[in-house]
């Protein structure tokens, strides 16, 4: 970086004060590490005592290691708590809601950025008012809508509520980099002969990779983590998704301390497992998805 | 060329079904919200209008203003916050080494369920196994407060999770914007002598401008609607202490089937977060305010 270049020489001129610059900046990290600690701390005080038995849990100290490890509550929970089952539900309910949000914001933003029409304008500003629309004022509608065209306890209605309601990010997060898509790309293809549909699937859908990824895993932790809706419109047991599901399994096991811990961990295990591998992405995502409103 | 690019079927093709979903599922929706506050129905029976007499007793509700009144705690302390995560932001921005692992771990706990939150913090605050109270009886302290059960401090006790849970989101849209600011005004302002703070305070801070004002916005509208953590640590408990204005919305469709008056209550919000936006955008837009990047 060349930031940290410039830094860096500038601070090799200024020899003096060099003693209280070492101090300062030891402050500095202590700061950063202070809070980076506090970040993770309840999350490692929750991996171990997912691995406890009550007994441990009420006597060692919170942050002792458990002496003899309960893998077990992993097993119990997954089997006995249809754990397995909510998370199929999440993996289907997030899988199809992704591909569904993606395709049909590309098919938008694509028509947005490339094609011209009059109401283009307008339409762009009906996805982007959709952003900050709270859905607790849609849910009352929603709710009897849903049980009028009797999709209400079906999969089909939080797929199809968190595709809508994901569209807006998504539209946004993309439309940057349409718009640095160059011209001359699309001019040549049409010149070739190329019809819209293959230009769009062909040349632009490709191009699209990085962002769609940015976009794809973005959707894939909000639609993962959702829960108003799936609490609202969903209440057979075995189409629950493991947001709602782990809710009513620790309902039920309120003293269990190691059921618990291991149905959160086994919960936020895809997440936590999609941060490490694209932690970039989802800074990139974060970061556009919320400043441009 | 310009013939193909503005083919009306193929446009209407690419943006239809997007445009019917968020029509469908939002829009509407947000329509009949208005419409159904109009109303006296359970949900199930027949409507009946009784024109403005849910907003009449929404006046005088008590309970409502009380959660009324908590989330607009919320949103001053959400927007306290700022100014920690600034700060942070800051010392991340001042040329630190492994700047990027920080932020990232910082950024952890914004990728988890609120219900995973909302689980884990429950235990956090255990009034006797919890590692809060655990912590505070092993330094002295003889009768730790009951966190979640006491009325005077439930809001509080709920906040700090909120913290923690969102640290990452604006550190990192921080962080961004100041990677951003030019080296070179910062420089100049380095040889002519500029402290640190002052670098931060007087160039630094106005040349961000723009996104703290995005992020007030965020944080203010965020909390508003804000719903999960609090729907599953306290169900707005005890006797109403921590109850905001979704939640109360929630109950009043959902557990009582006051629809009617419910829609009222969404719909309410709804004009509320409308208007707050723009206020908010109002009072902070100056001549120059292009907030891209």
């Amino acid at each position: 970086m060349s930031n940290t270049a410039a830094m860096e020489k500038s601070g090799q001129g200024i020899k003096i004060g060099s003693l209280r610059l070492k101090l300062s900046s030891m402050i500095l990290y202590l700061i950063l590490g202070l809070v980076a600690l506090l970040q993770i701390l309840p999350l490692i005080w929750l991996l171990l005592f997912s691995l406890k038995d009550n007994q441990e849990v009420f006597n060692l100290a919170p942050f002792a290691l458990p002496q003899d490890p309960q893998w077990s509550n992993y097993a119990r929970v997954w089997v006995d708590g249809n754990i397995g089952l909510y998370f199929f539900n999440s993996v289907l309910v997030t899988g199809i809601s992704v591909i569904l949000t993606i395709l049909l914001a590309s098919f938008v933003t694509f028509a947005l950025t490339r094609m011209q029409w009059k109401l283009s304008k307008l339409a762009l500003g009906l996805f982007m008012v959709g952003l900050m629309i709270p859905v607790h004022s849609a849910l009352i509608p929603l709710f009897s809508f849903f049980t009028t065209i009797g999709i209400m306890d079906n999969h089909l209605s939080i797929i199809l509520t968190y595709t809508a309601f994901n569209l807006p990010l998504t539209i946004m997060i993309l439309l940057g980099f349409y718009y640095t898509i160059p011209r001359e790309l699309e001019e040549a293809a049409i010149v070739d002969g190329c019809s819209i549909h293959r230009l769009f699937f062909r040349i632009i859908l490709p191009i699209t990779a990085p962002v769609v990824a940015t976009t794809a895993i973005i959707n894939m932790i909000y639609n993962w983590n959702e829960f108003v809706f799936v609490n609202t419109f969903i209440s057979s047991d075995s189409l629950k998704t493991l947001t709602v599901g782990i809710q009513n399994f620790i309902g039920q096991y309120s003293t269990d301390w190691g059921a618990i811990g291991a149905t959160l961990v086994i919960s936020m295990l895809p997440i936590l497992i999609a941060f490490f591998l694209l932690s970039n992405k989802i800074v990139e995502g974060m970061t556009s998805g919320s400043v441009k409103g | 060329m310009n013939q193909i690019m503005s083919n009306k079927r193929v446009i209407a093709l690419y943006t239809l079904p997007a445009l019917l979903l968020i029509m469908v599922l939002i829009y509407v929706p947000l329509a009949l919200t208005g419409y159904y506050g109009l109303m006296d129905w359970d949900g199930i029976g027949e409507m009946t209008f009784i024109g403005l007499d849910n907003y009449a007793a929404l006046i005088v509700d008590g309970a409502f203003w009380s959660s009324a009144w908590h989330s607009l705690l919320l949103a001053v302390f959400s927007v306290g916050s700022l100014v920690l995560y600034l700060g942070v932001s800051l010392v991340l921005a001042s040329d630190v080494k492994g700047a990027n692992l920080f932020r990232k771990i910082y950024l952890i706990p914004m990728l988890l369920s609120s219900v995973a939150i909302a689980q884990l913090w429950l235990r956090v605050y255990h009034p006797t196994n919890g590692v809060m109270n655990r912590f505070l009886t092993s330094i002295g302290i003889e009768n730790p407060p009951l966190w979640l059960a006491d009325t005077s401090i439930v809001l509080f006790a709920i906040f700090i999770p909120i913290i923690w849970q969102y640290a990452g989101f604006y550190i990192i849209i921080y962080y961004a914007a100041l990677k951003n600011v030019p080296n070179e005004i910062v420089e100049a302002a380095r040889i002519d002598g500029a402290s640190p703070l002052q670098i931060a305070y007087k160039i630094k801070l106005p040349l961000i401008a723009g996104i703290i004002k995005v992020t007030i916005v965020l944080a203010v509208i965020g909390s508003l609607k804000y719903f999960d953590l609090i729907y599953v640590m306290t169900d707005g408990g005890p006797n109403g202490a921590s109850e905001v204005m979704a939640s109360y919305m929630y109950k009043l469709a959902f557990r009582t089937n006051e629809f009617g008056y419910g829609s009222a209550v969404g719909f309410f919000l709804l004009i509320l977060i409308l208007i707050v936006t723009y206020l908010i955008r109002k009072a902070t837009t100056s001549k120059d305010d292009e907030v891209q990047y």
